[in-house]
């Protein structure tokens, strides 16, 4: 009741500002500087050329019909200093370039509780940069850049150093990464949509206990990667058309206790790589018409792949060694010609998701020309009959008979 | 030549071997697609068939057909007309029906179930490749005189271009694997039809691996639209070059 009587009075003392073009309150600059805590300025429709507009007390800043933030091409555009803002409805374009400062359209630096919500950025070096900053949200804004090569652009959704942020139902497209994390805890990443970026949709490193829900990953330059952390949860994503040499859906390095569940994984050049994981656990996914679904290095440990569909992929899983310490149990593979005579739905021979000719192409790429030739059949056909080339301890001991629904 | 080619077709198109190869790509191609809930699945199964069953009717029913009609073709030569137009009507008819026979077989329930840029590829294909083994089936022909020999020719032939041509190519690419092979590989697969149909057909099939590692030059020469009309026509050149061999060796062979 206490907290309910302070909202109520701070509401009963708080302003209103209205900035609007052509009148005397026409910089929202201006406006920041006059206001008290708590107040809220409305800004207008029209276009606004300031400085950085610095935001250095609590306010609630809304744009009223669309109105443009232009930084022409020379500086930052925003940068909030203070904790408890809230920006609504802004267009926010043209922010400056800089090869050696972070150059960002809206920048939080040591807040908490700002939330940044239903704005649309075009044409911006960093989108939206938080430093140091704690329990922000960050929804339903549209950034858009175009991004040529990795030098020249910069991040879409940029933290550091930050911790219980909420990022929901952005969509990010032309950046260098879409999501870019680092060192960020206790964070959520939920329904975003991060397309056409020229590197990563989402990349992060060093940081942990950190969800990712119902994103969608489409087209980017090398798909997701997901680096040096641990306690990371990947659920209901979609991994779309990464394709490339160097290309995956996700690429995970160094990461452990986690879990990566119900995600699908459609038309990947590679679905998930796997290098010096440990303990993950990868679950109910449906890995579809990809080159290569699953690559797992021998430097991975202690990794449980169960109950996943594998449908319609060039090879279902490749490896570099035949040390496997990992454990594949109960998944369907569509590629599986066994049989199952007590009808339990088990078949009753173990399956090695590792064909032959996948070794051959790991090892010399060039022979993908060769690919579903007779010969490269009857290679395959010979080493399932008597296996000395692909790891014999990599195989499903319960492989399904019918794909889970 | 209408004449002969129509005489040539409807002899073919009665034949009870043609009729039979016709039933049995029907029947294998229905049971696949029946059998695989995924048509994708059931296009892989039929990879094979396309490939490999295929390319073996065509040549060995077109030199033992050539062998068998060497009466008749005796009985024509004889007549005003010119080898040229005799021997490009045989070869007419011979493809033309053994096109039939593949589009009903084959064609059709890929259509039916498949109708996909992979099943439109794979049918195209298997024309294709009917045609070029029917012109290297006449060119085996009419080089042997004899008819155990010319079989024996043209099954040789068969098992070159689908099994030992690419056991040399893969020897070969792994006694050159510290050497950059992108390019010779190109043209390697460009001395066999077989290899490039297949080829043409992985691009559709299994895009999403090939623009792996290998993309430099599935990108570059494949997978682009001149890339593509030129392996087509390749494959035309494939068709073409054997027969037109075949007329030579024809309008010359004192029969």
């Amino acid at each position: 009741m206490l907290i309910s009587l302070v909202v109520f009075t701070i509401t009963a003392h708080a302003k209103t500002w209205i900035v609007r073009p052509a009148t005397p309150l026409q910089k929202l600059q201006e406006a920041i500087n006059n206001a008290m805590p708590g107040d809220t300025i409305i800004v207008e429709h029209g276009v606004y050329r300031e400085p950085t507009i610095v935001v250095n007390k609590p306010l609630y800043i809304k744009g009223v019909g669309c109105p443009v933030l232009d930084g022409q091409k020379k500086n930052e555009i925003m940068v909030i200093k203070s904790s408890h803002v809230v920006i609504e409805g802004f267009s926010v374009q043209h922010s400056g370039y800089s090869g050696y400062n972070d150059i960002a359209a809206i920048r939080i630096v040591n807040s908490r509780n700002v939330t940044i919500r239903n704005n649309k950025l075009d044409d911006t070096f960093f989108g939206i940069y938080s430093q140091h900053a704690v329990s922000c949200t960050i929804a339903n804004n549209e950034l858009r850049s175009n991004a040529i090569n990795e030098v020249t652009s910069a991040n879409g959704i940029h933290c550091w150093k930050s911790d219980s942020m909420q990022i929901m139902n952005n969509t990010i497209t032309g950046h260098r990464d879409g999501i870019y994390f680092e060192f960020v805890t206790h964070s959520t990443i939920k329904n975003n949509v991060s397309t056409g970026n020229v590197r990563y949709g989402l990349h992060f490193m060093f940081s942990n206990d950190d969800a990712y829900v119902g994103n969608q990953f489409r087209n980017n330059g090398a798909g997701v990667a997901v680096m040096f952390s641990k306690g990371v949860t990947m659920v209901q994503n979609i991994f779309f058309e990464n394709w490339g040499s160097a290309a995956y859906g996700i690429l995970l390095k160094e990461i452990s206790d986690s879990r990566i569940q119900h995600n699908r994984f459609v038309r990947n050049t590679t679905g998930i790589y796997m290098e010096g994981t440990n303990r993950i656990n990868v679950t109910q996914n449906v890995f579809y018409n990809n080159g290569w679904a699953l690559k797992i290095q021998a430097s991975c440990n202690d990794n449980t792949i169960t109950q996943n569909n594998f449908q319609a992929n060039s090879f279902d899983v490749a490896t570099n060694g035949t040390l496997v310490l990992n454990t594949f149990n109960s998944n369907y593979w569509d590629k599986y010609e066994g049989y199952d005579l007590n009808h339990d739905g088990v078949g009753d021979v173990p399956y090695r998701p590792v064909s032959v000719y996948a070794m051959i192409a790991e090892r010399n790429p060039v022979t993908m020309m060769l690919f579903r030739s007779f010969i490269a059949s009857l290679l395959d056909k010979a080493e399932k009959t008597i296996p000395g080339f692909i790891p014999e301890n990599l195989k499903d001991d319960q492989p399904r008979m019918k794909a889970f629904k | 030549m209408k004449k002969i080619i129509k005489y040539v077709l409807l002899d073919l198109l009665r034949n009870r071997i043609i009729i039979a190869f016709t039933v049995f790509l029907a029947v294998i191609s229905f049971s696949v697609f029946n059998l695989e809930d995924n048509p994708s699945k059931g296009i892989l199964s039929l990879l094979n068939l396309v490939l490999i069953i295929v390319p073996l009717v065509s040549i060995v029913f077109s030199t033992i057909y050539v062998y068998n009609a060497a009466e008749f073709i005796e009985l024509l030569v004889s007549q005003p007309l010119r080898r040229v137009n005799i021997w490009l009507s045989i070869f007419t008819g011979l493809a033309s029906s053994m096109c039939v026979a593949f589009l009903v077989g084959c064609g059709l329930p890929v259509l039916i179930y498949a109708p996909t840029d992979v099943g439109l590829m794979m049918t195209a294909m298997g024309l294709l490749l009917t045609i070029v083994f029917v012109s290297i089936a006449l060119l085996a022909s009419v080089l042997t005189r004899d008819k155990a020999k010319g079989i024996g020719v043209a099954i040789l032939l068969w098992f070159y271009f689908t099994l030992i041509f690419d056991g040399i190519v893969l020897f070969l690419l792994f006694q050159f694997m510290d050497y950059p092979m992108e390019k010779p590989m190109v043209v390697f697969s460009c001395l066999n039809p077989v290899d490039l149909a297949r080829i043409l057909i992985l691009l559709k099939l299994d895009i999403s691996a090939l623009m792996g590692a290998t993309s430099a030059i599935f990108s570059n020469f494949f997978g682009n639209q001149w890339g593509m009309a030129a392996t087509v026509l390749i494959m035309i050149a494939w068709a073409f070059t054997p027969l037109w061999w075949s007329v030579r060796k024809f309008n010359r062979k004192d029969l």
